[in-house]
């Protein structure tokens, strides 16, 4: 059976500010979904809420993923359940190599499965990173450094992608992965992106502009505007709003 | 100017009747007696205690005592300990762990020192027929006393602070290690001090001469168990034209453990001090570091790892002196601290008006991982020549929410997620330390101190 994510009248509030008034969308594994939307409708809002940052408190709704409750578990849980976030600002964890990282995260995953687990053993592991950094076209060179310290706009984005490669999620939300990236660096991401979907994988695109949509091409679009999806359609969609741009939007549901 | 010294001894102020150890010259000469002391060391033990009674306690309004307060320190229990002679009750054996090699797999020698008691002392023949010398103080000031005393307190005064002449006057166990002109210690050299004393005293000398090369590890530790304890102690480093030392200091004092210390190291011509400096124990820590770079191209490097829980106080304050030309000096302290803890460190880089050519670096990093904990860092350059390169750096960063979400988003456990971080914080501190088993040991208290 293929996961399913399915949110459904989700309300969410930051310091007390009402962001999503009532969002309802699912995902299936093997879709791919965009999320449009002008500069604070809530895009990101979702897409944190999703993953459970605590800054971000849920006052209505529900998440179910693959049949369970989501808004009980935290960010680790899900992230274990198979649920992903790609983020538009990656912070920087100095110290801490990619690969480390990347090895704590499998690890973290086999020992919520058995307790008794030793982890990975470094050369499976080892071939598993090259493996994925090879299909992915990155230079191997990024597992030996720092994760996102003095990474570029680019580099930072392909690091996700990474990860995500990695860590073979059932869903992926991609936070505004176009964000900051020329067009060269939005291709080999869109790349990186399409290498992994399939029916193994549903992916959220969220994202501000229709140009990334020209590399990932999605099945379903969705128009959020002042924290609700608006309109939701075919590709069509996209290029709808690209023509006539967000005024549209905004004068059809102020 | 309540607490400031009168000139005869008694420091007046209010809490001027306790704040200091009660002890006469009657009980200096006990101590003498039952170390046995040579009759050099005799007589300086009696020296250093007459500057002991004239030099005040110090108090917060001292400099470099404005961010440690010992004035809560109960020196009439101290006092009463050295005056009975006791060791402390319940007194707990050495732990095991404590003797493992930490550089390689081999030791050139090893000494385990138990509150007075020398447990082990042992020097590998290829070293000790190269006229290499390692072996405890009693022992150092008995058999070794010409030697040993063109070195003691030539760096550390008794004039250098009052818990310099406090070891120097009650000293009861230390270390001597001695490297002889141009011979290389191939396989390292260990210590332990277990302090199993209400009040310990401690001193140690490493001389590497000319040309001669030696790693040392040197560890001092008690038990969390037990009442509070005090040690002062000086450390003495000299480190000979070309002549090459690398040396671990650890410190794992029991929790309950007033710790004060007077380190100097002194560095010739073209030598090299790569010094390493660990802390995680102690309830209160006030060390004072220098580094004197006495010799034209003369390196020296200071890392500093310390990981502060609870209610413990470490305080760090150190210089880096260059006295000559073409020297470098290269420190790292960095910290991480947990629950109320606190750390200062104050550090300086004083170059001399000859010292051209300067490399001179500090940096201090703190991070914190409570609320409560504090750290203080203040940096200092001191420079009187024209043509020198130094920097100095200090960050107090805290462990970031945001941080926390990233990597939990990946599957981390909150806790494993800190500890994440903090492995990472220390990475810098671990990269400069060139020993595997130092390297374990170090990770292996994050995650004691993290649980």
């Amino acid at each position: 059976m293929s996961a399913v994510l399915e949110i459904r009248n989700l309300h969410v509030s930051v310091e007390d500010t009402d962001i999503l008034r009532g969002v309802d969308l699912t995902v299936k594994q093997g879709e791919i979904h965009a999320l449009m939307g002008p500069n604070g409708s809530g895009k990101s809002t979702l897409a944190h809420a999703l993953m459970g940052h605590p800054n971000y408190e849920i006052t209505d709704g529900e998440v179910v993923f693959k049949g369970e409750d989501m808004l009980e578990l935290g960010p680790d849980e899900r992230s274990r359940k198979g649920l992903f976030l790609a983020f538009q600002y990656p912070v920087a964890i100095p110290g801490v190599t990619v690969a480390n990282f990347l090895r704590t995260a499998i690890n973290s995953r086999r020992k919520a499965e058995d307790s008794e687990d030793k982890g990975i053993p470094i050369p499976e592991f080892r071939k598993l990173l090259k493996d994925k950094m090879s299909s992915l076209d990155m230079s191997h060179d990024v597992a030996g450094r720092y994760l996102n310290d003095g990474f570029s706009g680019g580099e930072k984005k392909r690091a996700e992608i990474l990860q995500l490669a990695t860590l073979e999620p059932d869903v992926a939300v991609l936070d505004e992965t176009d964000s900051g990236l020329d067009i060269d660096a939005l291709k080999i991401v869109a790349e990186g992106v399409n290498k992994l979907v399939g029916p193994g994988l549903g992916v959220l695109v969220i994202t501000h502009y229709q140009r990334l949509l020209s590399y990932i091409v999605p099945e379903h679009v969705h128009v959020m505007y002042e924290g609700k999806i608006v309109e939701s359609g075919g590709p069509d969609l996209a290029l709808k709003l690209e023509e006539l741009g967000y005024e549209w939007i905004r004068s059809a549901h102020s | 100017m309540a607490n400031k010294d009168a000139g005869n001894g008694v420091v007046r102020g209010r809490r001027s009747s306790v704040a200091d150890l009660h002890v006469d010259e009657s009980d200096i000469l006990n101590i003498s007696d039952i170390m046995g002391d040579a009759g050099w060391y005799a007589k300086d033990r009696m020296e250093a205690f007459k500057v002991y009674k004239d030099t005040p306690m110090p108090s917060l309004e001292d400099e470099a005592w404005r961010r440690t307060d010992i004035s809560g320190v109960d020196w009439e229990k101290f006092s009463k300990a050295i005056r009975d002679d006791k060791d402390i009750d319940n007194m707990a054996e050495v732990p095991e762990y404590l003797l493992n090699p930490l550089v390689g797999d081999r030791q050139g020698g090893q000494i385990v020192v138990s509150g007075r008691k020398v447990l082990q002392s042992s020097l590998a023949d290829e070293a000790s027929s190269k006229g290499v010398i390692f072996t405890d103080f009693v022992s150092a000031t008995q058999n070794h006393g010409e030697l040993f005393s063109g070195y003691v307190s030539k760096l550390v005064s008794i004039a250098d602070g009052k818990h310099a002449s406090m070891a120097g006057a009650m000293v009861d166990q230390g270390i001597f290690v001695y490297v002889p002109a141009g011979i290389q210690v191939e396989m390292p050299l260990h210590s332990v001090l277990w302090l199993n004393r209400i009040a310990n005293f401690t001193r140690v000398v490493i001389a590497v001469e000319k040309g001669g090369s030696l790693t040392y590890v040197h560890e001092i530790s008690s038990s969390d168990e037990g009442s509070e304890q005090l040690h002062a102690g000086t450390v003495e480093v000299f480190v000979g034209d070309n002549a090459e030392l690398k040396f671990v200091e650890m410190q794992s004092l029991g929790e309950n453990c007033y710790h004060f210390s007077h380190e100097k190291s002194q560095v010739g011509r073209d030598a090299r001090l790569d010094w390493v400096f660990s802390a995680i124990g102690s309830k209160l820590t006030k060390s004072f570091l220098d580094l004197d770079l006495v010799g034209n191209g003369a390196w020296g490097r200071m890392s500093g790892f310390y990981f502060a829980a609870g209610k413990q106080h470490m305080d760090h304050d150190t210089q880096q002196n260059h006295r000559a030309e073409g020297q470098t000096s290269d420190l790292l302290f960095k910290g991480a601290l947990r629950d109320g803890s606190r750390s200062v460190w104050q550090g300086m880089i004083n170059v001399e008006p000859g010292a051209q050519k300067t490399d001179g670096f500090q940096a201090n990093r703190n991070l914190l991982l409570a609320k409560e904990a504090r750290a203080d860092s203040i940096p200092g350059l001191e420079i009187q020549a024209d043509d020198v390169r130094c920097t100095h750096a200090a960050t107090i960063s805290k462990l970031e929410e945001e941080h926390l979400f990233y990597l939990m988003s990946r599957g981390i456990h909150l806790e494993e997620a800190r500890k994440v971080v903090v492995d990472g914080f220390f990475d810098p501190i671990m990269e400069r330390i060139p020993f595997e088993g130092v390297r374990e040991r170090l990770k292996s208290s994050v995650v004691d101190k993290m649980a």
